[in-house]
């Protein structure tokens, strides 16, 4: 545990707030509540995942936070400024890695320099040690069908940190991936995470996942997506994957999925 | 300016939308085309075609089919050897036709098609016009054309534009359809503009579909130019066609078609390296 005074200090301070963020989509069938009043805050530094079923909302609120969407209701704030559009202090992992079929890897993770318009030699020393630090030195000219999966979703990390961000938003990065590449990721995201010191928001429907990554879950309903509850998993880190066969992991795990099993109902009878 | 991202339940299930869609979109057929792997296949390659030009030779030979009903292999390759720099002239002519109407039309249907797709309703509207003019014949306004612009190239050029430029843009209209709400979301998230999306993702998404539409318009084109040159005027293979079959001169109107075709296979094989190189990525 490398948390120092000063750390803790700084992860009081709030990066993102959001505020009773409320969406509404108008379909064809009629309108669908996707997110009602959803309110947390996210502290710097801080590693929060969001958790909840399938057709929660979850997707839709991390697309609001990046600035793709607009919610119907509320806002999102980071550092105390209201969020419209996508902000470069904001970088987001979409689900599959999302790399472009027709660039080979490099020139996928110089894709977000190109739009920027910074020269990609400017961060060339940046991008190799990224590289080397998720183990994909040597594979610049690889097309991403000829990379796995896990590889794909490094690419994608990599295309991501490459331009700095402050917040990292995660969309179920690894839900396509199998459980022991999933396992591999969730070591470094932890490892990179911990590294940089930035903040993360993660979007899973994966409870060991969450308890595994976060040091706040914050649980939704499904339909309309409400915030169930908030828990603070304060296992120590770095976590290790034997941490999620002990008693303590899994008493959380239990806690977590009795709270999304009841919250529907409750959430149903408010 | 349209928004890129429908306000739409963000959900990426297009991979399978992808998958299902077949016919000309699907390059497959002609990425993973002929490749001669082997001395033994290109052996085979050759002996079938000698089989065949030898066998028509014989068979002809023997049953002294007369050379105004078909000429044998022989004398279409001694006709084009001996009056090639007749033939030559005219072929620059129904190249040059080809060619212009094929920059005019390729490059208003794919602009069409960039510009139509971002705004479906004026898509709506527009698409019955496109639809009339792929489904119409272009030959069929080629004697209104030569009313107006007389006997030289202009109207052969306007009728090959015309054949190209709807089928360039009905397929690359296609491709920018497709474009992938998830890839479209990645730029965005990089603060990408519409002119960065439209550079950096949808051109490069649509790049097969725009391929596919080039090379079909072109062989439509060449069809048009050809026909255009039959209906009227003095020059250009189509006019060689009409002239030697005139004088029952079956030699040379076997070699000009001969030269038509190696045209079509050039087109194709040119469009099948470009293919290769621009959009090898989906198959």
């Amino acid at each position: 545990m490398g948390s120092s005074l000063a750390m803790q200090a700084a992860r009081q301070a709030v990066k993102l707030r959001v505020e009773d963020a409320t969406k509404h989509y108008h379909t064809r069938t009629g309108v669908v509540h996707a997110l009602e009043g959803v309110s947390f805050d996210v502290r710097e530094g801080e590693l929060v995942c969001v958790l909840g079923p399938s057709g929660c909302g979850k997707s839709t609120l991390l697309w609001a936070m990046s600035g793709l969407h607009q919610l119907t209701r509320g806002r999102i704030l980071l550092d105390g400024e209201a969020i419209t559009r996508p902000h470069p202090a904001i970088a987001m992992i979409f689900q599959d890695a999302n790399l472009l079929p027709w660039r080979n890897l490099l020139r996928n993770i110089n894709l977000p320099f190109e739009i920027k318009g910074i020269p990609p030699a400017a961060r060339r020393d940046r991008v190799n040690a990224l590289l080397k630090r998720v183990g994909l030195a040597g594979f610049e000219t690889k097309y991403p069908r000829e990379l796995s999966g896990g590889m794909q979703q490094r690419a994608s990390i990599v295309r991501s940190l490459a331009v700095d961000p402050e917040v990292l938003l995660m969309d179920e990065p690894f839900g396509a991936l199998d459980a022991f590449t999933r396992d591999e990721m969730n070591l470094l995201i932890q490892e990179i995470w911990m590294e940089s010191g930035k903040t993360v928001v993660f979007i899973t429907h994966n409870i060991a996942e969450a308890i595994f990554l976060a040091d706040r879950i914050v649980v939704l309903s499904p339909r309309p997506g409400r915030l169930a509850r908030i828990f603070e998993i304060d296992l120590p880190r770095p976590r290790t994957l034997e941490l999620t066969t002990q008693p303590h992991f899994i008493e959380t795990l239990v806690a977590i999925k009795a709270s999304i099993d009841h919250g529907g109902a409750r959430a149903a009878s408010d | 300016m349209p928004d890129d991202l429908a306000d739409n339940i963000p959900t990426f299930d297009t991979r399978s939308k992808q998958d299902a869609e077949i016919g000309l979109s699907n390059w497959s057929a002609l990425t993973s085309g002929p490749g001669v792997r082997t001395w033994l296949e290109a052996a085979a390659i050759v002996l079938v075609a000698v089989v065949i030009i030898g066998g028509s030779e014989l068979l002809l030979r023997i049953f002294q089919v007369p050379q105004y009903i078909l000429p044998t292999p022989s004398l279409i390759a001694w006709a084009l050897v001996h009056d090639f720099r007749f033939i030559f002239p005219h072929m620059v002519v129904t190249l040059t036709e080809l060619c212009s109407g094929f920059a005019i039309g390729a490059s208003a249907g794919f602009l069409l098609a960039a510009v139509i797709t971002q705004f479906p309703f004026v898509e709506k509207v527009i698409t019955p016009y496109i639809l009339l003019l792929v489904t119409t014949p272009m030959l069929a306004l080629v004697p209104l054309l030569i009313l107006r612009f007389g006997f030289g190239m202009e109207p052969r050029i306007i009728a090959v534009s015309l054949a190209v430029g709807p089928m360039v843009m009905i397929n690359a209209a296609t491709g920018f359809r497709r474009a992938d709400l998830a890839k479209i979301a990645l730029a965005r998230s990089f603060g990408a503009n519409t002119i960065q999306i439209f550079m950096k993702i949808r051109i490069p998404m649509a790049m097969p579909m725009i391929i596919v539409g080039l090379m079909v318009g072109s062989i439509f084109g060449l069809l048009t130019a050809v026909g255009a040159e039959m209906v009227g005027g003095a020059e250009g293979l189509g006019n060689r066609l009409a002239y030697y079959s005139s004088l029952i001169r079956m030699p040379q109107f076997f070699a000009v078609i001969l030269i038509l075709a190696l045209i079509g296979i050039s087109i194709y094989v040119l469009f099948y390296w470009i293919g290769k190189k621009w959009a090898s990525w989906e198959s």
